[in-house]
């Protein structure tokens, strides 16, 4: 193959930049553009005619075209206009009734009444309650299944009908063996019975069973007047009241399905609406249940279905709610009772909440009965389960937080502070001051504030623990603002109480709760106080193992009031508080939540050495805690924090610390698998730093930039082996081989390079990409070509041989295992044959100042350019012989192409004014065209373009080229 | 109701369109027969019997165990009537419906009571609807119970409120009333005459006690009174127990009455020449620990007249 003969052509660049310069065409702005925003003005005109006819249309239309969808929606889309009407309306469940204007007024009205979002719901006082009211004795259910026979005396007549019946027997079936007493249960074995219980309600309403369903419904209902292990009696009522609201509702939706036809609208019917049938099932409910022997079952039953009473009369609710209220009167324990009022003030609040009063009155007949609390029976009974007071005292709190917190919903302020007076008549209020500082609005407290302090402080030491009240104060304070002069001494007096708690876990408590209100109103001295006074008491016997939950919390809240990090880091307590988070899951959490906050929050670059220091520290505690347990995603996530923390690292012009910072967070950030994150941005900072360096030096660096320089250059040639994505290393070398080239750093350059190309053997041939295997080769083309490229400029070694980088890359191209049947070797001979053909100018494309590259180096020297040309005879060799092996059929397709591609590179490159080379030109084109694979349009715009070449006065010869090419569609 | 005839399979029904809610005295009871089966029918007649009677039973306390026994009291007849419906004849097959309609006119001078379900005395009304068929095939019967409520009362009730005291020298049940401890509960009913849809209300206050309270409960009691040969006989049976307190409860706190008068069980109060329903009492129990006083007490209080308004 040594028949060829290869001669660059001579390029004069810039008169072909000249010749090549696209012509600026001005562009009108009042020109149509496919990204305009279309202002379609006459649309509803044209809408009109469109739909008349097309044909109109188009010859109607003018330059604009309207939009086709702004037109067919005119202007506005269905959802905002949706939105648009029910903003300017009532609701539309609502828009029916309110076609008259009285009765449109009082359904808005009535809105107003009902419960709003701000109305924290029963759903979520559910779980808290339940995880805090818990015991660790064991419990007993008494289910006695047939104990209603007595109420309900037998039928025998003759004609009691066949449904009657059935449902004796069942009754007789539920008794047999069904009276049992389940003792010793656990705490969860409870629970699960209850849910048990819960399903079986369920599936007897299922199965048609409603006789066994209310009986299940009654004995849940019992367990609730047993008080025996007091203290998970409110666990217990949250329990069964789930089993209550189950059976309910299923009650409700039974008799509304029997309303069916017409459906009344489901919130606003009328008694007058509902059918017979409907009215009397309901009746019959409400019968059984009037005849419910035992005070407590009957009323919780009949709260339960209190919905139901709608069925019946307009104003039946409004009836019933304060009867059921009185009746709780006769509910003798204090806790039962208290417990009743808040399920009835509950399903009183979703069924009626327009009903304040009876809400008020329960409240009320509450304080009435309030000295119960402190009567013999229940003394007695504390003594026998051995329950101290204080205790007991809490397990009130829940259901009075909620009957107050419904009574205060949206109440005007006469009516709280009325409240509020009520409450300090009664001796020994702490119980209540607690819930009326948890249930009221905050805003309301928080201008009360230091009453309440005074009220606090009153209370009776043995009874309702202080801490809590304190507690309830500062959750209070915590989203409302006290009066500006007061929250000095509110803090004081409040801290003076706190710290004297004695339990860790009581204090850490209170304390959690009040740093939220010193963060928000004061600055960091507060604090900082704040939180040595928690280190002081949490360290002793390593208190603070048991607090973490608390002492994290007590970090967010900071976190969420400090933005600024000099700040936070310059309260002299805060590491040292860090310092408590021993447990190494927690300190990492922590060290993410500040982070976290760090990365939202820092808007700029810092240099400040205290951030950085604490930081620095943070950063590797987290990174410290991965381990080969460590998820991959939690290993990103972390990376991601890490990484965020050193973008914002910038010492401005002070490129040499910065230098050693990015060589101090490599020794520390060494462990993360994701290290590609870090080590590429530090390469690409370092690069950044020795480019920045150059521009500050305007090109020529002085005796110290240049060894600082080389340091950077260092720095990343030691940096880039420890990346583990292979083209992150390539991308780095050949990127740092140019930095390095630019601040003429030659031997660097050249190392870097070589190193590129001798990591290149390394590609593996497939990749994986976001999960998926993918072959390496587009990539792996890429790179070359941009290597290829960059070697233009690099001027060769004088120790090593001419274009030895070149020929280096060429010979890894040639050993590398490339996929089977693949042409990728073959491009990259292709495409290296245009840097060659450039090497081979007198003056060069393009050249780095005080930077001499070869056409300095050789001037042209002929023993460079043959030297070249041999080479590139040797590449065509190497082509040539490829696409003979592609001569087959299945592979002619590529053939054609590679050939073609040849083609353009002889004819963009090569001198065809030799006739050698022309004739392979020749031969190339026809090679292409023989199998037809060719793209016609291609081979017409090329000939067309060696058509324009030819017109030039130095290539005259094309002309004879032209006529030898034949287009194979035109013969 | 349906009647499930297995050879011929032939449904036999009959549906009254009032029956729930109960029958007003001169209103009219009205209804449908449904046949429904494959093939006709053959059959001598179908008719409806309806019939209103009241039974009485001796109680063996009362009276002797035998004379309970042997001497059980002769049902009284309130009413009786009998249509044909269809002629002998054939009922095509499907499903054919007849209605009918029954006025309800008492016989001579007497009087529909108000259905009524009690120990010793049963006030029942039924409708039966035969099909009478040849021989080989069994007779078809049906039987239906409809209730009757007496007309409302003209004259309008005069709320007569009582009040009560409870204290150990009331109560009847007890031997010795020194062991007894002291208490004293006030109370009041809104009223004695009471309108059998209308819950009996009231309040209590448990003024003082010397021991803790375990449960108030209200009893309702009725007395039914049947006459024979050998004079009255007078029984008390409790309906319904209903408690209104339970645990120690709250000194000098009003706790409400509250009673609901299950159907069925009560009827208005009623006095005839053979026998007497009513006289209805309520009873209030007080049950103190029972480390005290072994017993439950009760205090007998007051009869109530009910109607129907």
């Amino acid at each position: 193959m040594a028949a060829v003969q290869w001669h660059s052509r001579a390029r004069r660049y810039e008169s072909e930049l000249q010749s090549c310069g696209l012509e600026v065409a001005p562009v009108e702005f009042s020109d149509y553009h496919p990204l305009k925003s279309i202002t379609v003005t006459d649309s509803k005109s044209r809408r009109g005619a469109r739909k008349g006819s097309t044909s109109s249309s188009s010859s109607s239309s003018s330059s604009v075209a309207p939009d086709p969808l702004s037109s067919m929606l005119d202007g506005t889309d269905p959802l905002s206009m949706f939105a648009a009407a029910s903003a300017s309306e009532s609701p539309p469940t609502l828009s029916q009734s309110s076609s008259t204007g009285d009765l449109g007024r009082g359904k808005r009205r009535e809105k107003e009444d009902e419960v709003g979002v701000d109305f924290e719901p029963w759903s979520s006082k559910r779980g808290e309650i339940l995880a805090r009211f818990t015991t660790t004795e064991k419990l007993s259910i008494n289910l006695f299944m047939g104990s209603e026979k007595g109420k309900a005396p037998s039928l025998a007549s003759s004609a009691v009908s066949e449904k009657v019946r059935t449902r004796l027997e069942e009754l007789d079936d539920l008794e047999e063996g069904s009276q049992r007493e389940l003792l010793n249960l656990s705490q969860q074995d409870y629970v699960n019975r209850i849910e048990e219980l819960n399903q079986s309600l369920k599936e007897a309403w299922a199965s048609d069973q409603k006789v066994k369903a209310l009986k299940i419904v009654i004995q849940c209902s019992k367990l609730l007047s047993d008080t025996a292990v007091i203290q998970f009696y409110p666990s217990k009522f949250v329990l069964i009241t789930d089993i209550l609201d189950t059976f309910g509702r299923l009650v409700y939706e039974r008799i509304w399905s029997m309303c069916s036809d017409p459906h009344p609208s489901p919130d606003s019917f009328t008694a007058d609406e509902v059918n017979d049938t409907a009215k009397e099932t309901c009746l019959n409910w409400f019968f059984k249940i009037a005849s419910i022997r035992e005070l407590i079952p009957r009323l919780y039953v009949e709260v339960a279905l209190l919905k139901c009473n709608r069925f019946l009369t307009k104003c039946g609710i409004q009836e019933t709610v304060p009867r059921l209220t009185a009746m709780i009167r006769g509910i003798g324990d204090p806790l039962v009772a208290v417990y009743a009022r808040a399920y009835l003030c509950r399903i009183g609040m979703e069924v009626a909440p327009h009903l304040k009063d009876s809400l008020n009155k329960n409240f009320f007949d509450l304080l009435g009965t309030f000295r119960q609390i402190h009567g013999d029976s229940v003394q007695n009974q504390l003594v026998l389960q051995r329950v101290e007071i204080p205790v007991y005292l809490t397990l009130y709190s829940p259901a009075i937080h909620w009957i107050l917190q419904c009574v205060s919903y949206r109440a005007p302020e006469a009516l709280l502070t009325e409240m509020m007076e009520r409450c300090k008549k009664l001796g020994n209020n702490a119980l209540l001051l607690n819930s009326v500082m948890w249930a009221f609005r905050a805003e309301f407290i928080a201008t009360r504030a230091t009453d309440f302090i005074g009220m606090i402080k009153d209370c009776d030491e043995a009874g309702f623990p202080q801490h809590l009240l304190f507690g309830s104060l500062g959750r209070s304070l915590a989203c409302a603002d006290p009066p500006e002069a007061e929250r000095l001494p509110i803090l004081n007096e409040a801290w003076k109480v706190i710290t004297k708690v004695r339990s860790p876990q009581d204090y850490i408590n209170c304390a959690e709760i009040w740093v939220e209100f010193t963060c928000r109103h004061f600055t960091k001295r507060e604090v900082n106080t704040v939180l040595s006074d928690i280190i002081k008491h949490m360290t002793p016997d390593r208190a603070f193992e048991d607090a973490y939950p608390q002492l994290q919390s007590v970090i967010r809240k900071i976190l969420t009031y400090f933005h600024d990090f000099s700040v936070l880091f310059s309260m002299e307590r805060f590491l040292p508080f860090m310092d408590m988070f021993q447990k190494d899951s927690v300190r990492v959490g922590v060290c993410l939540s500040i982070m976290d906050v760090f990365i939202k929050h820092q808007q700029e670059p810092t240099r400040d050495p205290v951030i950085l220091n604490a930081l620095l520290h943070v950063c590797k505690t987290m990174h410290d805690s991965v381990n080969a347990l460590t998820l991959e995603d939690e290993k990103r996530s972390l990376a991601l924090l890490i990484n965020g923390f050193i973008r914002m690292v910038s010492f401005g012009r002070d490129f040499e610390q910065q230098l050693s910072f990015c060589v101090e967070a490599r020794a520390t950030f060494c462990n993360l698998e994701p290290l590609n994150l870090f080590f590429n941005h530090f390469v690409v900072t370092v690069n950044q730093l020795a480019m920045e360096t150059r521009r500050v030096m305007r090109g020529s660096h002085s005796r110290k930039t240049a060894a600082f320089v080389r340091a950077c250059a260092a720095y990343s040639f030691i940096t880039i082996p420890s990346l583990t994505s292979i083209f992150s290393r390539l991308n780095l070398y050949l990127l740092s081989g140019q930095v390095a080239l630019a601040n003429q750093c030659l031997s660097q350059a050249d190392a870097f390079l070589k190193a590129a190309v001798s990591v290149l053997p390394e590609v593996p041939r497939s990749i994986s990409i976001e999960g998926k295997l993918r072959s390496s080769e587009g990539f792996l083309l890429d790179f070359i070509n941009n290597f290829l490229s960059a070697l233009l400029v690099v001027p060769d070694h004088p120790e090593a041989g001419v274009l030895f980088l070149v020929r280096g890359l060429l010979n890894m191209v040639q050993d590398y295992t490339w996929e089977d049947n693949s042409d990728a070797k073959v491009h990259v001979y292709i495409s290296a044959l245009p840097l060659l053909a450039a090497m081979s100018q007198e003056s060069y494309l393009y050249s780095i100042p005080k930077v001499d590259s070869n056409e300095t180096l050789y001037g042209g020297d002929p023993k460079f350019l043959a030297e070249i040309n041999k080479l590139c005879e040797t590449l065509i060799g190497q082509v040539l012989d490829h696409l003979k092996t592609l001569g087959r059929d299945e592979s002619i397709h590529r053939q054609g192409s590679l050939a073609f591609s040849l083609f353009g590179c002889l004819l963009a490159h090569g001198d065809l004014r030799n006739n050698k080379l022309n004739q392979l030109a020749v031969n190339l084109w026809n090679l292409s065209h023989k199998q037809g694979y060719c793209n016609t349009r291609t081979s017409v715009r090329t000939l067309e373009f060696i058509k324009h070449q030819a017109q030039q006065p130095d290539m005259v010869h094309l002309s004879d080229v032209l006529h030898r090419l034949t287009l194979q569609s035109r013969t | 109701m349906n009647i499930l005839n297995t050879k011929s399979v032939i449904l036999f029904a009959f549906h009254i369109c009032n029956i729930i809610s109960g029958l007003l005295c001169q209103e009219v009871l009205a209804g449908v027969v449904a046949i429904v089966s494959k093939e006709a029918v053959q059959h001598q007649g179908i008719t409806l019997t309806m019939e209103g009677i009241v039974n009485l039973q001796l109680s063996s306390k009362s009276v002797g165990v035998f004379e309970a026994f042997y001497n059980s009291v002769k049902p009284i007849q309130l009413i009786t009537s009998n249509i044909e419906v269809v002629k002998q004849g054939k009922v095509p097959g499907g499903k054919t419906e007849i209605p009918f309609e029954f006025p309800l006119h008492t016989k001579g001078n007497k009087v529909l009571y108000e259905t009524y379900h009690g120990v010793f005395v049963n006030i029942q009304y039924t409708l039966r609807c035969d099909m009478k068929r040849s021989l080989l095939a069994k007779d078809l019967s049906k039987t239906c119970e409809f209730m009757v409520h007496c007309l409302p009362q003209k004259a309008k009730l005069q709320p007569t409120p009582v009040d009560f005291t409870i204290t150990p020298e009331t109560l009847q049940n007890v031997r010795e009333r020194s062991l007894l401890p002291k208490f004293l509960i006030r109370g009041h009913l809104d009223a004695t005459n009471c309108v059998i849809t209308k819950p009996l209300t009231g309040e209590l206050v448990v003024e003082s006690s010397d021991v803790a309270i375990k449960s108030i409960e209200l009893q309702l009691v009725r007395v039914e009174t049947c006459g024979c040969a050998e004079g009255y006989a007078r029984d008390a049976t409790e309906i319904q127990n209903i408690q209104i307190a339970e645990g120690d409860v709250c000194h000098s706190l009003p706790i409400p009455i509250y009673m609901v008068f299950p159907r069925l069980f009560t009827c208005p109060t009623l006095e005839t020449i053979n026998f007497k329903v009513g006289e209805f009492t309520c009873n209030k129990y007080k049950s103190n620990s029972a480390t005290v006083c072994g017993l439950p007490m009760a205090d007998r209080c007051d009869s109530l007249f009910l109607c129907r308004v």
